[in-house]
């Protein structure tokens, strides 16, 4: 499998040139193959979701360099960053983030209209099918504000799928589920995982989950203090 | 989704249509503003042009007259001036200098419309025991009424004329007694008198002008002031009415007589229409301002309540440029919706009051003038203010962090 995420040396720093200037991530090196389904697990406040921000191309490192499918992203101008994310990252948040003036297939198109500028069938047929992938055919016409933190986590899900990523980057979407819903959540992910071959980062507390992934990496007071292999990876290649 | 609207209208539309009473709060603020700057224009427009019309209607655009007579000092064979105090002249009646040849010369320019010769002078109207000062304008019927609109303002009998007739203001008549048909003894201080019989009585909305103004044959009054083949001025419409001043002082400087437009001889009447025009844009643009204030501020607590959304929407691979769009889009819809109910507010309040106010006989106060290119015009000016309005916080929206955005 290819190197489809490569972080070399990245470090983030805030308040940088000031007398409280914090580093939060202290040289962090990892290489993810395509096809992984890997768990992000450490402690609150010790820089996961900085990392996953820099990952997702929402902040920028402040040294290191970050290869996305071989690209050097650090040199990136905005413009060129925010077409890559789009193409190339997906995003699922714990409070899910629907836009709540949008339906469930509209939130699940946004990402195509975002891209192609003006909706058209192929887009609505493509949110069908994958709200149809994640049980939510029948909802697919109802306000996000109108359905449960489960079925709004899985229209979150449908819509970090929408432009078929290389990537998928999950920050604690069980985090406000229920046992039975974060399991559901958790197994449709790691369905599009199998199935499409998407390469999954998700960041998790639950170690019942985190023990269903490929591979589980501890962040500890920004550093990576452990990479454990569960099981290797043998998937389908991604759908075009 | 409408397929033929791009990303940036569909968010900025769903995003309006979702905070529906934020949304109908701040139509209905533009709306009445909109609606107050529409009645405004509207009725400013329509004072201003009646009062322009009844001006331009009762007097002539510009009055050719022979210069003012000068006293010159007398002087020494050397030059220097011997009497050290100068007395003006005083100034008899005189007919133009070759008022034939600059009449012509006057009925060759392309900018004048119509040219006519008057002849004008004070007299005494007498009918019994009773006796009013008068000023006394004799004049060529078809082409001065071209001029002035006599005929419109003729309340009783005929604007018609011949030799021995008369035509006399409503206030005069009602001071003399007198009505059509009646005889009035004209007397002047040069040429005698004559007995002139009223043809027509005239009301021109100005009491002073009602008992002063006469009109009478250019024959009948040449002989009434002595002043057999003269006239004493020399009356001009021309094409641009504004741009009388300007004609006039090029007649001024190319003939030897004395131009005088309306412009200037109605200074006054211009003071008056700037400074009711200079309030009233003042008023319009505070109330413009206002509205553009109304927007922005809705349009800063939607950017303020849309954060996630907007940071989700960056995540997604949305530009800067996008999101800028998307509020920009917001400020001019709520303008330009705005302005459509203001212009149907200030139709419904300019026809209430053309309804409601009115003379005492019932008759309009004034013909309202209201222009199609008015609504129009409020629409652009709205559509524009509302995106103008919508740049700071537009702004703000686009330079929104998407990572601080989607923490909150």
């Amino acid at each position: 499998m290819a190197d489809l995420l490569v972080l070399d040396g990245i470090r983030k720093s805030y308040n940088v040139g000031t007398p409280v200037e914090t580093e939060v991530l202290h040289g962090i090196d990892l290489v993810m193959k395509a096809g992984e389904f890997v768990a992000l697990m450490g402690p609150s406040g010790c820089g996961k979701s900085t990392l996953l921000n820099i990952v997702g191309l929402l902040d920028r490192p402040t040294s290191g360099h970050l290869f996305i499918d071989g690209k050097d992203t650090t040199s990136l101008a905005e413009a060129a960053l925010t077409r890559l994310r789009g193409h190339s990252i997906g995003f699922v948040f714990q409070y899910h983030h629907l836009i709540s003036a949008f339906t469930a297939r509209e939130n699940v198109i946004m990402p195509m209209l975002v891209d192609h500028g003006r909706p058209d069938a192929p887009m609505e047929r493509r949110a069908d099918e994958l709200l149809d992938q994640v049980g939510l055919g029948k909802w697919r016409d109802t306000r996000a504000t109108n359905m449960s933190g489960g079925q709004q986590q899985r229209v979150a899900i449908a819509r970090a799928l929408a432009m078929n990523p290389l990537l998928v980057l999950a920050d604690e979407p069980t985090g406000n589920l229920d046992t039975a819903s974060a399991q559901g959540v958790f197994e449709l992910m790691r369905r599009f995982n199998l199935q499409r071959g998407t390469t999954f980062l998700v960041v998790t507390h639950n170690h019942d989950l985190a023990a269903q992934c490929d591979r589980i990496i501890d962040l500890v007071d920004g550093r990576l203090t452990g990479d454990r292999r569960i099981r290797g990876i043998d998937r389908v290649s991604r759908p075009g | 989704m409408r397929r033929w609207l791009t990303f940036a209208w569909i968010a900025a539309l769903r995003f309006l249509s979702e905070g529906r009473m934020q949304t109908g709060f701040i139509l209905g603020g533009i709306a009445i503003g909109v609606g107050v700057i529409v009645f405004m224009s509207a009725m400013l427009t329509s004072v201003q042009t009646n009062f322009t019309n009844r001006v331009l209607t009762s007097q002539p655009q510009i009055q050719l007259k022979p210069p003012d007579e000068v006293a010159r000092p007398l002087r020494r064979d050397d030059g220097v001036v011997e009497a050290a105090i100068v007395q003006r002249p005083t100034q008899r009646i005189l007919s133009l200098d070759q008022w034939q040849t600059v009449l012509s010369s006057m009925r060759a320019r392309s900018d004048i419309v119509v040219a006519t010769p008057s002849v004008s002078g004070s007299a005494l109207a007498v009918r019994g025991d009773a006796s009013r000062s008068i000023g006394i304008l004799g004049m060529e019927p078809d082409d001065y009424f071209r001029i002035v609109r006599l005929p419109d303002y003729i309340i009783a009998g005929e604007p018609s004329l011949g030799t021995d007739d008369i035509l006399v203001g409503i206030d005069l008549a009602n001071d003399l007694g007198a009505t059509v048909g009646d005889k009035l003894n004209i007397t002047t201080g040069p040429g005698g008198s004559r007995i002139l019989t009223i043809r027509g009585i005239f009301d021109l909305g100005n009491r002073g002008a009602n008992e002063r103004n006469t009109y009478v044959q250019l024959r009948t009054a040449q002989s009434l002031l002595n002043l057999i083949g003269g006239v004493t001025e020399i009356d001009l419409t021309v094409a641009d009415v504004y741009a009388a001043e300007t004609v006039a002082q090029d007649i001024g400087a190319v003939l030897p007589v004395k131009a005088e437009s309306w412009i200037v001889t109605n200074a006054q009447f211009f003071t008056a229409i700037w400074a009711q025009t200079l309030s009233s844009l003042l008023i319009r643009s505070f109330v413009g301002l206002s509205v553009a204030f109304g927007i922005a501020a809705v349009l800063i607590v939607s950017v303020l309540q849309r954060s996630k959304d907007i940071g989700i929407l960056r995540a997604m691979g949305s530009s800067r440029g996008k999101i800028l769009r998307i509020f920009l889009i917001q400020g001019g819809v709520l303008g330009f919706l705005g302005s459509l109910f203001g212009s149907f507010m200030g139709g419904i309040a300019l026809f209430a009051w053309y309804r409601l106010a009115r003379q005492a006989n019932g008759a309009e106060l004034f013909p309202l003038v209201v222009e199609p290119s008015l609504f129009l015009f409020s629409a652009l000016l709205a559509t524009i203010t509302g995106v103008l309005a919508g740049m700071v916080p537009a702004l703000r929206a686009a330079r929104l962090d998407p990572v601080e955005a989607i923490r909150g």
